[in-house]
């Protein structure tokens, strides 16, 4: 099998989609739909910026990998590009452009960061409870500045931090990472995943709220007091 | 300024929305004020049954929405509150029939003529729940001290926090204090501890309730009746009167001084 011709990423400002500047178009965008489809439920809801490099893409290709994304319930929010086509395509279609050198910030090979951004990693930032039928879903890290109520669930390809009362689910490490962490000020998740590991709170009657982290150790889920 | 809209809704089902809408309703109407209930249930119309006046029924909301009926045709006056009027769901249809907009329309039409339009929400979190709270200036969730029941008020708070309505006011229903001393059932505290809003009501079970709905009289007219008291108190309350709550637990006092203190005072 050749490699990847697509690169999916984290970013703060969601997915960023690299993809192969030579490679032919169809051969792109199938590959591209095939990489969403094998990870459906956790790209589900994320805006993508695409970044083509130098690639010239007319408007009707843009649009059919836009119309691809919102198939499987992404949205394409920006493209980057130096070629001046695909800016314009972008244009006519109402995305937000950049050239990938002026571009937000994004972690990745090609593309260096600022220097302000080095040590970072992306994350997401949510300033509110989380109530019951909530979903966030970030490939980075998630912080939740609220309590996390039962029935509402975290999916994130990083580490996830509640600053508050854990109560639903959540997977860190969404991707496979199984060095991902889930931190809460109160632990008694209903469900708590890590990787491909699962685990359930124990049934605790004379619990006591304390700042706790749970991570792998020994292919199990464990729960340490966080110090 | 005109009527204020509140919307009397749970997620879950059973819980006791339409007797509240029927009780706080009648409430309101002993109190002075002029009232018009909206049955939202469209297909499972019931608010009609408990206000005793199913056989008063020519019109319904759909045939207004739909022009069939002017607004005043369709609303039926109480026998004994001439200024507490019901518009009822119809019965032979689905929520589909009305939208979000058409609800906002009709309650445009009724808030100069009155002071309160309440609105029985049916269950769930799809269109007939949609329509009902569209037009809402107030929202209270009726809830029961049981995990279920308080698992849906916080979805339903989820979404009016979604759709930048204020999350509402909460309505315990069916409280036994018996029971909550026991741990068998959910507190006061431990529901607002959840859902983090207003209790503006705690309904204690009473056995006058079921009969009361049966007969079309509703349990607010019972002067003995505690579960009438704590509808009137919620009436006082909506109309902004600070009411103590009132004791639910003469015999040990342990769970009363408990609620007070959520109230600061009481």
């Amino acid at each position: 099998m050749h490699d990847h011709l697509v690169a999916i990423k984290g970013t703060k400002d969601g997915l960023l989609v690299q993809v192969s500047p030579t490679e032919e178009w169809n051969s792109v965008t199938a590959d591209l739909a095939a990489r969403i489809d094998q990870q459906l439920s956790f790209y589900a809801g994320a805006r993508v910026t695409l970044d083509v490099g130098s690639r010239p893409v007319r408007k009707d290709e843009l649009g059919s990998v836009k119309a691809l994304l919102e198939r499987r319930g992404l949205a394409l929010w920006a493209v980057m590009s130096e070629s001046k086509t695909t800016i314009d395509s972008a244009q006519a279609m109402d995305l937000r452009t950049s050239q990938p050198k002026s571009a937000v910030p994004i972690q990745s090979t090609d593309m260096p960061a600022p220097s302000s951004q080095e040590d970072g990693t992306p994350g997401m930032l949510v300033k509110r409870t989380l109530r019951s039928g909530r979903s966030v879903k970030s490939p980075g890290h998630v912080v939740i500045f609220g309590d996390v109520n039962a029935g509402a669930e975290v999916i994130a390809g990083g580490d996830v931090f509640v600053w508050g009362r854990l109560r639903g689910s959540v997977h860190a490490g969404a991707n496979g990472d199984s060095g991902a962490v889930v931190c809460a000020l109160d632990m008694t998740p209903t469900q708590l995943r890590i990787a491909g590991q699962i685990a359930i709170s124990p049934v605790d009657k004379r619990h006591k709220p304390k700042p706790e982290m749970a991570v792998i150790r020994n292919n199990r889920i464990v729960v340490e007091t966080w110090e | 300024m005109g009527a204020k809209v509140v919307t009397i809704t749970s997620g879950k089902g059973g819980v006791g929305k339409t007797t509240t809408t029927a009780n706080v309703g009648v409430a309101l109407a002993k109190d002075g004020q002029k009232v018009v209930l909206i049955d939202a249930d469209i297909g499972l119309r019931n608010l009609d049954l408990v206000m005793g006046l199913e056989k008063y029924i020519v019109y319904d909301l759909v045939d207004v929405v739909e022009g069939r009926a002017k607004l005043r045709q369709a609303m039926i006056k109480h026998r004994q509150f001439p200024e507490l009027y019901l518009i009822p769901a119809a019965q032979t249809r689905d929520k589909t029939a009305v939208s979000p907009a058409d609800m906002i329309q009709l309650t445009d039409q009724l808030r100069g003529e009155f002071d309160y339009i309440l609105i029985d929400s049916p269950a769930g979190i799809e269109r007939g729940f949609r329509n009902a709270v569209a037009p809402a200036d107030d929202v209270l969730i009726v809830t029961n001290p049981e995990v279920s029941a308080v698992r849906d008020a916080d979805r339903i708070i989820g979404l009016l926090e979604a759709n930048h309505k204020e999350p509402g006011q909460l309505i315990i229903n069916r409280l036994k204090p018996e029971a909550v001393r026991r741990k068998e059932m959910l507190s006061p505290e431990e529901i607002t501890d959840i859902l983090g809003i207003k209790i503006i009501g705690i309904v204690p079970e009473d056995e006058n309730v079921v009969p009361s709905s049966n007969t079309g009289v509703p349990v607010t007219l019972m002067e003995q009746s505690r579960a009438g008291q704590a509808f009137r108190d919620i009436a006082r309350r909506l109309m902004g009167e600070k009411v103590p709550f009132m004791s639910l637990d003469d015999a040990s006092g342990g769970l009363f001084k408990r609620i007070s203190r959520l109230f600061g005072g009481g």
